[in-house]
């Protein structure tokens, strides 16, 4: 297999552009921060996710607002995380499909080199891209005061950037977090890609190892392996994605293998050591050692609170390294003046949640709202193939609060469209209470699981009943359709169990008459 | 198909009930009574397999197959190899804390292959000495000696140390590296495990263990069954060898208004339906041939066989999300006869007519491949025999002629304690 294609000139000379133009979005290199303003309605430290949507938000409706930002406007997810990678998986996919091509009916390519370099020029222009959306300019424009530099709080209504001293009615804490660095005996020393920097390499390294197999690890892991990177993954827990629920570990576990990644369970590694241009890796499983040859170690996939250089003792502001900022349910800490949103404070870092967080900060924060987190209802998405999406509670969960539920479960086999598209690995669990309709929770397991579990959080929010799914229609054929199948099944089973539900027999005869 | 006379029926089951008992006789080793796992060179003892075989001595007994004192001698034989067994926990030791190792050397009996100490398998050897303390009841020397036996070994299983401070039982422990989790979650073949650990008289788990085990069940509506969930069958047939379930409810099934036997019924529903669907189209699945669960199987090194899909091996099979590479267990069917007489019987009949190889001599072989066929035109059947799997069968077919082992398991004292102290209530109880 052909690795690696030399980039060309003219390549470097567009790459040169396409991230300049970038880097004069998110930190333009001769940007003087404004003068400050007496006082400030908002100021907003952090300008990722979080920050970005409470400053325009509160720009928008008026507040005087400032923005302060250490590094590159955009944040983790436009810059390193959730876009980078997300642009990556989808080269990583039309590899996989070029590998699979006879099982679609097609002709698989005699040869499939791969360039990683081609893949990242990708990224950067998608980068930049969606960078513009949110330029300095842009939200100079939109009324936020753009400063670049460390924030230090100086006072419970103060803080310092640079020379400046920004005082505040509200300030909202939004610095996001980092990669955990696992603390592994030679690690450091014989240097290893994270999560961040995995997106800056040009080349791709010959054999990786992952540590981790939380969502990024995961996620990573299947991407590398699909460039033709010889992968193997260590996963200290006995299974992948230790939240989600057995079967969907298990899938994944099993795509895994089947990709010819390396997965090594109930794995530790004890000790990295850099000879000869190659990382060793000693494993330990149990009472079994071993030890992994690599050229790269990826590691880092945990996520831990960006905190530091904030000072925030000075505005008696309460915090842990580990879980970040304290916060009550709306969102305030410790300082009444001070809020704090996204990857800062919440166990769920997400760029969704972020967002959703924000909006409740400045709600709260500026307008005397309300609102509450846990009010939210989160779903997620674990970016594999197939996809791991999970939206409410867990059975698990829900069996432990004495809620008594049943799960209505398609497997993908079952629905048409992912058979015609030869994409039947995985399934969509709904969990209802029992005797009910009323969903409590869903994982999905399939290509696009992602996109499908909105449905069911649309019908959480808006406490849309299981049974009433099976009303809707769902164009024919879809792969969403499995969500209506195990409506259909939620109306089946009340239609035994008790009275005959009125929609039920109308339901039968809708399928029945269904072209196939 | 024609309705097979019943006499019929019964020469096929006594048939591979003997031939599944004749496993035990052949692969035991008469000096301390361990009996391998399977019938391959140089395999050791499964600690398991050898509950499986005081199980079935009595059945044998009762078949006429064998006399009582032959039976009675080779329960001893091995309930006494137990007894004074190195209990240090040393890496070559047999046990510990009234836990066994997984796998013994056949002739020492001492710890081999670096296996674990195994929760789940001691608990299958214990639940087997018990069957035996219940079956040998006459008031002779021997015999009372087997039963004090027995209560001394069933007495000494530290369970409550199996849970290393935590809400339920650890799978495993190792010498070198202390107690192991694999993760195991939702519904599983430990109830017999936890049952025994909460009748201790010595060392009883707290009633919330069980709770906390439970709390992992999924109960699910799959192909419009509702049932709990598990996807390989064994899963829905071990701890029933010894416990009738029939009527018999703990909280959860009291809630979801069905019982573990009814259960274990609609798992093979659901098998039949998977099959029915066959998603990934493999040579053989019909609606009277299946048997999803842990078998051995193909692997892509077998001699002969080309083949492009993913092969596993020995893994646990289940359905609907597999793995499934084609390979089905014939003693898996006939292991669910209790439950679903109806439909099993046609599909032992139509799998043995279909697949002879797969039952040489009326005994199962652990997985066969249907469609995984080498240049001669022979498809993939394990080798050799596997303990685990001949136990079962002989036990399941027994229960469901004569119920012989439940009905000595219900008068278990420890059994009753644990299953009521586990919330069991109703029926027989």
């Amino acid at each position: 297999m052909t690795r690696t294609r030399q980039p060309r000139d003219d390549d470097t000379v567009a790459d040169d552009r396409v991230e300049r133009e970038r880097m004069e979005n998110v930190r333009p290199v001769d940007w003087r921060n404004p003068l400050p303003k007496q006082r400030y309605d908002l100021v907003v430290i952090g300008a990722g996710t979080t920050g970005l949507v409470a400053a325009r938000i509160a720009a928008a409706k008026g507040a005087k607002v400032a923005l302060v930002e250490r590094h590159l406007l955009g944040g983790t997810c436009l810059n390193i995380g959730c876009v980078p990678s997300k642009a990556i998986i989808r080269t990583s996919r039309v590899y996989a499909e070029m590998h699979d091509a006879d099982q679609y009916g097609a002709l698989v390519p005699p040869r499939i080199p791969t360039d990683f370099a081609r893949a990242m020029r990708r990224v950067r222009d998608i980068r930049a891209r969606i960078s513009r959306s949110d330029s300095a300019q842009r939200l100079t424009a939109a009324g936020v005061d753009v400063f670049f530099g460390q924030a230090a709080f100086a006072g419970v209504d103060a803080l310092t950037v640079k020379d400046a001293t920004l005082r505040f009615r509200r300030a909202l804490v939004a610095t996001g977090a980092r990669p955990d660095f696992p603390s592994i005996p030679g690690l450091a020393e014989a240097g290893y890609l994270t999560n961040e920097s995995a997106f800056e390499v040009s080349e791709a390294p010959r054999r990786l190892l992952v540590i981790g197999g939380g969502p990024l690890g995961c996620e990573m892991a299947q991407a590398f392996c699909r460039f033709g990177v010889q992968t193997t993954i260590v996963q200290k827990r006995p299974l992948f994605l230790p939240r989600e629920e057995r079967d969907a570990a298990q899938i994944l576990s099993d795509a895994f293998a089947r990709e010819g990644i390396e997965v090594r369970l109930n794995t530790r590694v004890v000790n990295v050591r850099a000879a000869g241009g190659e990382k060793i890796v000693d494993l330990v499983s149990d009472d079994y050692e071993s030890t992994v040859t690599v050229d790269a170690v990826l590691a880092g996939t945990g996520r831990v609170p960006n905190i530091d250089g904030l000072a925030l003792e000075a505005a008696g502001i309460d915090y842990d390294t580990r879980h970040g900022v304290h916060v009550d349910d709306f969102l305030q800490t410790s300082n009444r003046r001070v809020y704090a949103a996204g990857d800062a404070c919440l166990a769920h870092k997400f760029n969704d949640t972020a967002d959703a967080s924000a909006r409740i900060a400045v709600q709260n924060a500026l307008f005397r709202g309300r609102q509450r987190l846990s009010a939210l209802t989160v779903p997620w998405c674990t970016y594999t193939d197939p996809e791991i999406a999970h939206v409410g509670l867990y059975v698990r969960q829900a069996r432990e609060r004495d809620i008594p539920v049943e799960t209505f479960t398609i497997p993908m086999h079952e629905v048409d469209r992912a058979i015609a598209d030869d994409e039947e690995v995985g399934f969509v669990k709904i969990t209802v209470k029992e005797r009910t309709d009323r969903i409590l929770g869903a994982t999905i397991v399939a290509r696009h699981a992602g996109e499908m579990i909105s449905e069911i959080t649309v019908a959480i929010v808006a406490r849309i009943g299981l049974r009433t799914l099976a009303h809707v229609i769902h164009p024919y054929p879809t792969q969403a359709e499995a969500i209506k199948k195990a409506a259909d099944a939620c109306v089946r089973a009340g239609a035994m169990s008790r009275a005959q539900h009125p929609a039920a027999s109308a339901v039968e005869d809708v399928s029945r008459i269904r072209p196939r | 198909m024609a309705h097979s006379a019943p006499n019929e029926n019964e020469a096929l089951l006594d048939g591979i009930e003997r031939a599944a008992f004749d496993y035990f006789r052949q692969t035991a080793n008469p000096a301390n009574g361990l009996v391998a796992d399977t019938t391959r060179e140089r395999w050791p003892c499964s600690i398991a397999v050898v509950g499986f075989a005081l199980s079935v001595y009595p059945v044998a007994v009762e078949r006429g197959w064998i006399a009582r004192d032959e039976a009675l001698e080779s329960s001893l034989t091995v309930l006494r190899f137990f007894r004074d067994s190195d209990q240090s926990g040393a890496q070559d030791a047999t046990g510990y804390k009234g836990f066994y190792y997984h796998f013994l050397d056949m002739r020492s009996g001492k710890r081999t292959w670096r296996s674990e100490l195994s929760m789940i398998d001691t608990a299958l050897l214990v639940a087997g000495a018990l069957t035996a303390g219940m079956y040998f009841d006459a008031e002779t020397a021997e015999e009372a000696e087997l039963r004090a036996i027995v209560d001394r070994l069933y007495r000494r299983v530290d369970w409550r140390w199996s849970q290393d401070g935590g809400r339920t039982i650890m799978q495993g422990w190792k010498p070198e590296s202390g107690f192991l989790h694999y993760g195991w979650e939702g519904y599983s073949e430990s109830i017999i495990l936890y049952v025994l650990a909460l009748g201790s008289p010595t060392h009883p788990l707290g009633p919330d263990t069980y709770k906390a085990w439970t709390a992992t069940y999924q109960w699910e509506n799959l192909y419009d069954v509702d049932f709990l969930y598990a996807g390989p069958l064994f899963i829905h047939q071990f701890s029933h060898a010894w416990i009738d379930f029939r009527g018999i409810r703990d909280p959860f099934m009291r809630d979801k208004r069905s019982d573990y036997f009814e259960n274990s019924r609609r798992a093979v529903l659901v098998q039949r339906e998977y099959v029915r669907r066959n998603p990934r189209e493999f040579v053989g699945y019909d609606e009277e041939c299946w048997g999803l669960t842990a078998c051995d199987g193909p692997t892509a090194g077998d001699a002969g066989i080309e083949v492009r899909r993913r092969l596993f091996g020995y893994a646990a099979r289940g359905v609907p999300y597999g793995p499934d590479d084609g390979t089905l267990a014939g003693w898996a069917a006939a292991a669910s006869l209790p439950f679903a007489p109806e439909i099993v019987l046609p599909t032992m009949r139509t799998m043995a007519r279909r697949y002879p190889e797969m039952l040489p001599d009326h005994r199962y072989a652990s997985g066969f491949s249907p469609g995984l066929v080498d240049r001669d035109g022979k498809y993939w059947v394990s080798p050799g025999h596997y303990g685990l799997d001949q136990g079962i069968v002989a036990m399941m077919i027994e229960n469901h002629r004569s119920q012989l082992i439940w009905r000595l398991m219900r008068n278990c004292s420890y059994i009753v304690t644990g299953l009521r102290r586990a919330g069991f209530s109703g029926g027989w109880l």
